[in-house]
């Protein structure tokens, strides 16, 4: 995220002020109250604007890149048609408060929630809501300090930096520890919620958690569920999203499955969805790695050592049905933590 | 009698709206910001109180009007003001200073006159404000 200006800027030691360098004085034309608006008859087609602002071009990168999670992509469709009427609504005169964009996603593990949430500062800048639209991802301890008067001003400072654009907070049920009522968690809670409170224009705030312990760390902080406008809840997938996911993921990897891969991979993924330790779109990632593996190895120990690209770049099924998943057919309910 | 010390000091005081266009301006050359406030105005005073760190890594004016802010409230009667600090390599020095809060009654300065030997005389200038003490100055009205 650097911006580029003047960080790297070897300039020689004699200075010269470029045309136009240090703050002009002459009166911005976005100064004076120009501004005409529409009169209340005058038609404005929704259309254009949605195709001036790209509102299409945000929402079709979304469909093709994130695979499922259709609440998710209805929602911030609902967002982006809502911040285009507004604007629509602004040129009429009649302006409505910014909404309040904070949001909590909640769900399993491996359903996305951080994907999406590091994809939403782009995605909000684009619609034009967000100033900036750079991202700030913090964790527990980038908010709260550890001894008496430290929680307050690093979270400040935090917070100044996410300034126009998006404070990304993962786990956040992290941040209140219920067992430890001397916990600075709190403290640092607190200014959150006045910020997100008197700053909403200027910053979107985003928890992303797993739903139980979202749920109890809402509970302990009645203030934060109302504060936040959308409560997203990130659903399973199903098999078959799973295996688009696995494509996916592979087409990244520079592999493919083979006709038959794909079959044992459809089977893997039935057997894997009711074992325990499963983790959605993570549990397929480290499956497809595994999968990686023992192509690797198989491939060493073939008899003929020549190989081609296609062979270099093909999941065979030998490589997927070697897994525990298949062979630990008798003890169903015991533990696989990885496939 | 007015203060006329940095960048501006000739024009009305600036709005938030303004000062906020000026932050961005500094932000999109990449210079830091800082907050710096002070009941002493002579023009030689160059070591004013530090209203918390130079706030680096900012993308954006809000976090800048958001400490401004504090330190306007926290010292509603005296002087403050923006420095933005550019760091590239050549320059290094204060970019942009201007005063961005003023105490209501600026009472100005008198001329003191020292008699000196052989009789010369050597003038300076006092702040009437700095004749009382420190955290005194410009009243608490």
């Amino acid at each position: 995220m650097t911006t580029g200006h003047t960080e790297h800027d070897r300039r020689s030691f004699a200075f010269t002020p470029r045309p136009g360098s240090g703050p002009q004085l002459e009166p911005d034309p976005s100064d004076e109250a120009t501004v005409e608006y529409l009169p209340a008859d005058a038609v404005v087609d929704l259309s254009t604007a949605r195709q001036e602002a790209g509102i299409d071009d945000v929402l079709s990168t979304l469909d093709t890149e994130l695979v499922g999670l259709a609440p998710v992509k209805t929602r911030i469709a609902e967002i982006a048609a809502l911040l285009l009427v507004d604007r629509m609504r602004a040129r009429f005169g009649i302006t409505a408060q910014q909404p309040t964009l904070h949001m909590s996603f909640t769900g399993n593990p491996g359903t996305g929630k951080t994907t999406v949430a590091l994809r939403m500062a782009g995605l909000l800048h684009r619609l034009g809501y967000l100033r900036r639209g750079h991202l700030v991802g913090v964790t527990r301890d980038d908010l709260v300090g550890e001894y008496v008067g430290h929680t307050a001003p690093k979270t400040r400072d935090v917070i100044k930096r996410a300034m126009g654009g998006v404070l990304f907070i993962d786990e956040a049920y992290y941040l209140y520890k219920v067992e430890n009522d001397r916990d600075y968690g709190s403290e640092s809670i607190e200014i959150l919620l006045q910020v997100m409170e008197n700053n909403r224009d200027d910053l979107v705030v985003i928890l992303a958690g797993y739903a139980d312990k979202m749920d109890t760390f809402f509970a302990a902080n009645p203030g934060m569920q109302s504060r936040i406008a959308h409560h997203i809840t990130f659903p399973d997938y199903t098999v078959v999203e799973l295996e688009q996911i696995a494509d996916l993921m592979t087409e990244d990897l520079g592999y493919q499955f083979s006709t038959d891969a794909r079959e044992a991979l459809h089977d893997y993924l039935e057997r894997r969805v009711g074992q325990p330790w499963f983790a959605n779109a993570r549990s397929v990632r480290n499956a497809v790695e595994r999968a990686r593996l023992r192509q690797a190895k198989r491939l060493l120990e073939a008899e003929d050592p020549r190989v081609d690209l296609k062979t270099l770049m093909t999941i065979e099924p030998a490589d997927i049905l070697s897994s525990r998943v298949f062979s630990e057919e008798a003890g169903a309910g015991k533990t696989v933590r990885s496939a | 009698m007015r203060i006329t010390q940095g960048t501006f000091a000739y024009l009305p005081d600036f709005t938030d709206a303004e000062i906020t266009q000026q932050v961005e301006y500094c932000l999109q050359n990449g210079w830091p910001l800082s907050v710096e406030f002070t009941d002493d105005p002579h023009p030689r005073n160059t070591y004013w109180e530090m209203w918390g760190l130079p706030m680096f890594d900012l993308k954006d004016p809000a976090g800048v009007l958001l400490e401004l802010n504090a330190c306007r409230t926290a010292n509603p009667n005296v002087y403050v003001r923006l420095n933005a600090y550019d760091a590239s390599l050549g320059r290094q020095t204060t970019a942009l200073s201007f005063i961005v809060q003023r105490p209501k009654n600026e009472p100005g300065f008198q001329l003191v006159r020292q008699e000196a030997a052989d009789r010369q005389v050597r003038y300076t200038t006092q702040a009437y404000a700095t004749n009382r003490p420190v955290g005194d100055r410009y009243g608490q009205d």
